[in-house]
């Protein structure tokens, strides 16, 4: 199969979804973990079984926006020897027909040099984020990733002030990705109160579809979710089940689907 | 970009910046302001200096130190922050931000601490204040620095263990961050160096250039002319930083920080960032960093918790690139040496980190002339560090 490496994409991904009038489910995989072989197994399972964008983890020593889970899933990827380079190979080989979004901190791919997004492009990747790169802090560093020909998703928080809204709006693409709560990455049981009201804030600032992460665990917050966003992000939950089994990882990736469709 | 976002806000040449989760810019944001306006707020700056005054028990004492000018042919003057109460310079920083903390009506204080004194700092000042405080601290260094961890439960705050990566600093300073992203409504987080996103690290040496403050007023008062040199440990930065603070406008002053060598700078198993690391991403700035090839950071080690921490401040690194400061590091076994030097030559007892910059003093004999001033920044004292010497030292007590 051929994949398109350029943002258009993850455009093209999200105008589909729009037309058919369906959620988009990103399922977020660290790299490397449990181990690379099954890395690649999982990412082609989750995409097999109805992720519509994927974000593939660069792993870092240093993981500061990451809960326990997550953390976890990093160490054992580092202890396999899986940084930028092997995260880039690990989505080469997997090759799925849907958008990659690389998902890292700053400093691996500061270390990978210029010509780190070129090959992220070339392994497949359609986007990237940048944890640890909010808008306006490092003008020139965020033109690398803005003109990388990679989609450039950012993050916006339930303390994002209405302006700075409009600002990561003008400055992103593909979608934006919206934490559903303050606080690290993690699983939660319910869903923060607020997040309807910041959906409709980032709404009014922007026409990029808008993904809501950070805590959604299971098919019912997806459901939920799906009713005011236009796609939602798992991340935890899918690395806690991706610890048992990849078979685990894909029934849960079902199960959002149907929860998401069903909505 | 628009003009809306100031670029280039608090960086020191290339260095610093606010490398933070999106989550945390408001909280930035509002800190910068609130700081600004304190700086210039008369009420602020006079309860800050009442509280270092009655409270720190500053101005600090400037000591002369005969019998180590003898040995390196010098004459050497000690900063004594080891005599403020609690210990060592990091109080100077907690005072101010709890006091700002306060303003911003944040009742929930969160620290990371490495060999305990920035913990027991701000355990401290919450205490006088009424704070909550919670502490995060490596599981490695709890067990280095058991006594400063009772200290800080006997004044009301909550230590946290932190079981994660190297179990040191570094990562009591990742699990503070992780808990100033769920509870930054509420919470206040002092940091406890020069390090950190904007405005951390102007904000933390200004708290802390006192010590430079001080310390030229004294100078100039007991010798009448400026030093030669000023002579400080470099963990995150913070005391060297301040002591500098005083004198990088005066352009014949030579300034010198000392970094930890550990096992040796051919070892790998150091904290020597500036003398040996390049520049990377760590804890919201962009600073020299002891990484590998692929921007993983590169466990620290030092036998001083203090100073065991794989980044440092990026004025530092400013410093250093521009040449007007100078970066060297010393072994666990000179500071080793330096800890029982000045305690037997001052009769003063240094902390550990304080011990390096001993260590390299000591190691200079003709670099100076005889009446030539050396300032010592003597950030701590060694109390904290009795036992753990007690059981490594390799001289006969
Ligand atoms: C006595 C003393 N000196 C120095 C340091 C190192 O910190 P900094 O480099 O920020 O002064 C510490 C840190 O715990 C300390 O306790």
């Amino acid at each position: 199969m051929s994949v398109t490496t350029s943002s258009d994409t993850l455009s093209a991904r999200f105008a589909q979804l729009r037309g058919e009038g369906r959620r988009a489910l990103v399922v977020y995989l660290t790299a490397g973990f449990p181990d690379p072989t099954r890395s690649v197994e999982l990412i082609r399972a989750v995409a097999e079984a109805g992720a519509d964008v994927i974000e593939v983890g660069v792993p870092f020593s240093d993981p500061m926006a990451d809960g326990p889970i997550i953390q976890e899933s990093t160490r054992v990827a580092l202890q396999h020897g899986v940084g930028l380079t092997e995260t880039l190979a690990i989505v080469r080989e997997a090759q799925v027909p849907v958008p990659v979004v690389l998902f890292s901190y700053l400093n691996p791919l500061l270390a990978g040099g210029a010509g780190a997004m070129t090959q992220a492009r070339d392994a497949g990747c359609s986007g990237v984020l940048v944890t640890d790169l909010p808008v306006g802090v490092d003008p020139e560093r965020e033109a690398w990733f803005g003109e990388s020909g990679l989609a450039f998703v950012r993050l916006v928080a339930p303390t994002t002030p209405d302006e700075r809204m409009r600002e990561i709006g003008r400055h992103g693409g593909g979608f934006v990705y919206l934490i559903s709560r303050l606080g690290v990455t993690g699983t939660q049981d319910t869903l923060a109160p607020e997040l309807e009201s910041t959906v409709a804030r980032l709404r009014a600032a922007t026409t990029l579809p808008i993904c809501v992460g950070f805590g959604i665990s299971t098919p019912a917050h997806a459901a939920t979710v799906g009713r005011v966003a236009d796609g939602v992000i798992v991340g935890s939950a899918m690395i806690r089940a991706a610890s048992e089994s990849t078979q685990a990882a894909a029934s849960l990736t079902r199960a959002l689907r149907a929860a998401l469709d069903g909505a | 970009m628009t003009a809306s976002i100031p670029v280039n806000r608090d960086r020191f040449g290339a260095y610093g910046g606010r490398y933070v989760p999106e989550t945390l810019i408001p909280a930035l944001d509002a800190l910068e302001s609130a700081y600004e306006a304190a700086r210039v707020d008369p009420t602020f700056q006079h309860d800050l200096s009442d509280l270092l005054e009655h409270f720190v028990g500053r101005p600090s004492a400037f000591t002369p130190a005969p019998r180590l000018g003898e040995l390196i042919g010098a004459q050497v003057w000690l900063k004594r922050e080891d005599l403020n109460h609690t210990g060592a310079h990091k109080i100077n920083n907690t005072v101010g931000q709890a006091l700002l903390a306060r303003r911003m009506g944040k009742g929930r204080i969160i620290a990371e601490t490495g060999a305990g004194q920035h913990g027991v700092a701000t355990a401290t000042i919450c205490a006088r204040f009424g704070l909550t405080c919670v502490v995060y601290m490596g599981e490695e260094d709890m067990q280095r620095q058991a006594l400063n961890v009772y200290r800080m439960r006997l004044l009301g705050a909550t230590v946290v263990p932190v079981t994660s990566g190297t179990r040191t600093l570094k990562d009591a300073t990742t699990e503070a961050i992780r808990d100033w992203v769920t509870n930054v409504n509420d919470s206040h987080y002092i940091i406890g160096s020069v390090v950190g996103p904007a405005p951390y690290p102007r904000m933390v040496r200004d708290f802390q250039s006192i010590i430079g403050r001080e310390a030229r007023a004294q100078v100039l008062q007991r010798t009448g002319r400026l030093p030669r040199a000023v002579v400080a440990c470099v963990g995150g930065g913070s005391n060297a930083m301040g002591i500098f603070a005083g004198f990088v406008d005066d352009a014949a002053v030579e300034l010198i920080g000392v970094e930890a060598a550990g096992e040796g700078l051919a070892s790998g198993h150091h904290s020597a960032s500036l003398s040996l690391g390049t520049p990377g991403v760590l804890h919201g700035s962009l600073s020299y960093l002891l990484q590998d090839a692929q921007g993983q950071v590169h466990p620290a080690h030092s036998i001083s918790a203090g100073l065991d921490y794989p980044g440092v401040g990026p004025e530092h690194s400013h410093l250093k690139d521009s040449g007007r400061a100078t970066y060297v590091a010393v072994t666990d076994r000179e500071a080793l040496e330096g800890f029982t030097l000045l305690s037997r030559l001052e009769g003063v007892v240094p902390a550990l980190e304080t011990a390096h910059a001993v260590a390299w003093l000591a190691g200079t004999k003709g670099r100076w002339m005889p009446d030539e001033p050396v300032v010592l920044c003597v950030s701590g004292r060694g109390d904290k560090d009795v036992a753990q010497v007690r059981e490594l030292s390799i001289l006969p007590l």
